[in-house]
């Protein structure tokens, strides 16, 4: 239907954006995490598998992915936990508050990530409010010292931070089921808590394998949180990387690390495509 | 639907929201407290670290530079992210799927992937890091942002009406300037707001395509290294303030078009398929 | 029929002869401010169709979601034989509904949807098996057993609706409007379908329509509902011979409404007058076009129980067995004739009607 000279003008500027911003970038990677680094800090293009036989081979590397992996599963568990319930009161229950509700619930997830990570460091440390808190309140005598930098701290920022994208994507799938298929369902006498569990719920599924892939994908790769928060025995997978971008200075050793992350997220997010492909029914 | 379960539904939500807002809320109320950022009960009301930071000329600079990157990648990424959404709605070329996903794909992939290639690339071709790797980096990562909005109005467009246009004597081009922009309006404002308030707080990205000049989360990062001080919870009340005005003007823009649809939408947001 | 019957006999009913399955007492709703339904009471006997037939916002969606439980009353009570329906959970109510747009469940195959109340009861594998089994073949969808809803027709997801609500054999089923998506033709056979069902497995069917035509062709009874009240609950036959009021009359088939006064046993519209049996007072009539004749004899003057008059005729529809005239009266007075068919070299008329065939109807004014 329309020209050629529109039909151009429309794919190839984007085209080229990419092409050269997102293709090449994610190419060098690739040839980034073949070669090597000299002792005088040169990038050396020789090409070979060294980076990635340290990568199996030095420990650290494999602990912090499994490591980093266990900290993400955690944030995605808690994720929807909260998540979830949080959904379904404001589909089914919250009436004509719903538009608020919602308002409410994004608001957070706009407000920088810097500032709510800094919030959780100034409430978990050992002056911080919670402790100096419960020190008031004589809950306690001394600050608990697992309460900032620690994978704890890691994992309670994250999921404050993931909680609201876990949220939007079953909130919208929850939204799509008709109701009538509710009342089908008690007509045909399923209490509410059958008709959950059998309509609801199996009809929500793909809302919930978004939400959380998102959370475990985002939290995989986050660095941030770990350097505020996780102290040495949360140190994740991406903290590694940035240090040798940066200090540790192995920019190949970085680029191979990256490239498996990358290649991480890729099969998760195919397989958790192709799951609600399966369990979409529209 | 039962009594029980929605009660217990409401407690939890009351639950979540709280756990949602109490950092923030414990922000707030500390960037007045005369005694720091710790310590409970707050005691010593004062406006002094506001005071600090209106007289902190490197915060400003850094706001400054902050608007900058945000404006200039607001207009590459709709520049790009408009004609990409068009292309996916209404070209068929090979390779369209994967277009499709290589467009989306730094929504969902982690930041520090996709600023790590870039500073990669400009190392590599000898751009000096500067504001500009800063723009070009938030630029590329919000594309997706910008196309799926768009995208999500197109699907809404009544094709009719672009027809009607043609019919009544209007060229490919003008149907494009007098019709389907105009419709659009919405959808690229809301988008404009979103990239606008995701580039002031962009720092994955930008941690490595960094020059000297810093924005505001990389200038708040640089002090949080060094300590914490509550001019930092003050600068923090202020962004939150924005973030505020920002997503609810955003939402308000969309409120005609339903709810489910803008969370489904925003979900589209992150889905790279 | 006198014209001057009080509110009270608003929504009487012809007593039916079988036995009452639902008792349905001085029920009323409204949504915030706006009333929907004043005061409904009704009975529905064991076995009958029954059409609840209405126009948009006249309650009769709402009258049925009540009756399954999915809106309660504000005030009044249901009563199945003799136990309180309206406290019940739908859950837990042994009545069936057929949705509008069938709300089949998409995620389960078309034997599963067919046997989800069964599984929610808890019935045993085999039974499951045979009952929907037999449930398929009463609706002939046999063949689409392990299909998905999104695969099949809207004529087969209807059927598999109507498969789904009896495969638990309520003692009354419901149907929203469930013809109202089909195409002419679809719907005509399904009307034919589903009465016969109907009789077969004996159990009350409880029918919303919007359409009159689809009421008369299927319903032992008909309740006709107006913004919220009962004009009239009586068999298709009844209901068109004799309706209560002026609506009644208009909304089923056609009719003409003469307006006049009755005085000293003379009933006087316009131009026309025959003696009758009433008090003095205004007085409204429904005559049908049927019942309007063209006589032969222009000698003119009243005939044996006839009342005779002139008119021209103003414009034809041929609808192919009939005819359907516009005339008009000397005074003005428009009326509709149906005649077998009409000389087209002919306008002026000699028409006639019989006394008993002007129906007098209670007038229905504007409701608040």
């Amino acid at each position: 239907m329309f020209s050629r000279a529109y039909r151009a003008a429309i794919t190839v500027p984007p085209l080229l954006w990419i092409a050269v911003f997102l293709v090449v970038p994610y190419a060098l990677l690739f040839c980034y995490s073949f070669w090597s680094v000299s002792s005088s800090q040169v990038i050396v293009h020789s090409w070979s598998l060294d980076n990635y036989r340290e990568l199996l081979h030095v420990h650290v590397y494999l602990q912090t992915l499994f490591r980093s992996m266990w900290i993400a599963a955690r944030v995605t568990i808690f994720s929807l936990l909260l998540g979830y319930p949080l959904a379904y009161f404001l589909s089914f229950y919250a009436g004509d508050r719903k538009d608020l509700f919602y308002q409410l619930v994004i608001i957070p997830l706009w407000v920088s990530y810097l500032v709510r990570a800094y919030a959780w460091k100034t409430i978990l440390g050992s002056d911080g409010v919670l402790n100096t808190l419960l020190q008031y309140v004589h809950l306690t005598k001394h600050p608990l010292e697992f309460l900032l930098y620690s994978p704890f701290a890691v994992v309670l920022t994250l999921t404050h931070i993931y909680t609201p994208f876990a949220f939007l994507p079953i909130y919208a799938s929850l939204e799509h089921i008709p109701r009538n298929l509710v009342e089908a369902s008690h007509d045909l006498g399923a209490s509410p808590m059958q008709t959950f569990w059998r309509v609801i719920f199996p009809l929500s599924i793909p809302g919930v394998l978004a939400g959380a892939t998102f959370a475990f994908v985002l939290s995989l790769g986050d660095f941030l949180a770990p350097l505020l928060l996780g102290g040495p025995s949360g140190l994740m997978i991406s903290n590694i990387v940035v240090s040798l971008f940066g200090a540790a200075y192995d920019w190949p050793l970085g680029a191979a690390i990256s490239l498996c992350m990358l290649l991480l997220v890729l099969a998760l997010l195919f397989l958790s495509e192709n799951l609600e492909k399966r369990w979409s029914f529209r | 639907m039962s009594r029980d379960s929605s009660r217990w539904l409401s407690w939890h939500t009351v639950v979540v929201f709280g756990f949602l807002y109490l950092p923030i809320v414990t922000l707030i109320i500390y960037s007045f407290n005369g005694s720091g950022v710790g310590g409970f009960p707050p005691r010593n009301l004062t406006l002094d670290w506001y005071r600090m930071l209106f007289a902190d000329d490197a915060i400003w600079t850094s706001v400054l530079n902050s608007v900058l990157v945000a404006f200039a990648a607001m207009a590459i990424s709709l520049a790009f992210g408009i004609p990409a959404a068009l292309a996916l709605d209404r070209a068929n070329f090979p390779g369209k799927v994967l277009f499709r996903r290589l467009v989306l794909l730094p929504l969902i992939l982690p930041g520090i992937i996709t600023g790590l290639s870039l500073s990669i690339l400009f190392h590599d071709t000898g751009v000096k890091l500067s504001k500009l790797t800063i723009i070009l980096g938030h630029g590329t990562a919000l594309i997706s942002v910008a196309s799926t909005e768009v995208f999500a109005g197109l699907q809404k467009l009544d094709r009719a009406q672009e027809e009607a246009s043609l019919d009544l004597g209007a060229s490919y081009w003008q149907t494009f300037w007098r019709v389907t922009i105009p419709n659009l309006r919405l959808s690229i404002i809301g988008a404009a707001l979103l990239i606008f308030t995701l580039s002031m707080d962009e720092i994955a990205v930008s941690f490595f395509l960094i020059g000297r000049d810093n924005t505001l989360p990389l200038e708040i990062w640089g002090r949080l290294r060094r300590g914490i001080t509550p001019e930092i919870n003050a600068i923090s009340t202020i962004i939150f303030l924005f973030s505020l005005i920002a997503i609810v003007t955003w939402y308000r823009l969309r409120t005609g078009e339903g709810k489910a649809e803008i969370a489904a939408e925003v979900v589209e947001a992150g889905q790279p398929s | 029929m006198s014209t001057m019957t009080s509110q009270s006999e608003a929504g009487r009913e012809t007593p039916g002869t079988a036995r009452s399955l639902l008792a349905i007492h001085n029920v009323a709703k409204s949504f915030g401010k706006n009333p929907v339904l004043r005061d409904i009471s009704l009975e529905i006997a064991q076995g009958e169709f029954l059409t609840i037939l209405g126009e948009s916002g006249s309650g009769k969606t709402t009258l049925l979601r009540i009756i399954a439980g999915f809106e309660s009353a504000d005030s009044g009570e249901i009563l199945m034989e003799g136990e309180r329906l309206d406290l019940q959970p739908p859950y837990r109510r042994q009545v069936n509904t057929v949705f509008q747009h069938y709300a089949l469940f998409p995620h389960l195959t078309v034997e599963e949807n067919v046997g989800y109340g069964l599984r929610v009861a808890k019935r045993p594998k085999e039974e499951i098996a045979t009952r929907v089994d037999q449930a398929l073949a009463m609706v002939k969808m046999s063949a689409f057993a392990k299909s998905k809803p999104a695969k099949i027709s809207g004529g087969q997801q209807q059927r598999i609706a109507l498969a789904r609500a009896l495969v638990n054999r309520p003692r009354l089923l419901l149907l929203d409007e469930p013809l109202s998506a089909l195409d002419a033709n679809l719907r005509r056979q399904m009307q034919v379908e589903l009465k016969s069902l109907q009789r077969e497995v004996g159990i009350a069917f409880v029918f919303v329509t919007h359409d009159q035509e689809e009421a008369m062709v299927m319903s032992d009874r008909i309740a006709l509902l107006r913004m919220g009240e009962l004009e009239q609950v009586a068999s298709p036959r009844e209901i068109y011979s004799r309706p209560a009021t002026a609506y009644t009359a208009q909304f089923i088939g056609h009719t003409n409404l003469l307006k006049g006064e009755v005085r000293a046993g003379v009933a006087r519209c316009g131009s026309l007058d025959w003696p009758v049996a009433l008090p003095d007072g205004p007085v409204l009539y429904s005559l049908r076009p049927e019942n309007l004749r063209v006589t032969k004899s222009m000698a003119g003057g009243p005939g044996v129980n006839v009342v005779r008059f002139r008119a021209r005729i103003r414009h034809r529809a041929f609808h192919g067995s009939t005819e359907l005239l516009q005339v008009e009266c000397v005074d003005g007075l428009k009326l509709s004739v149906r005649t077998a068919g009409s000389d087209p070299r002919q306008d002026d008329l000699e028409l006639e009607f019989s006394p008993e065939d002007a129906i007098p109807v209670r007038p229905s004014e504007e409701r608040a």
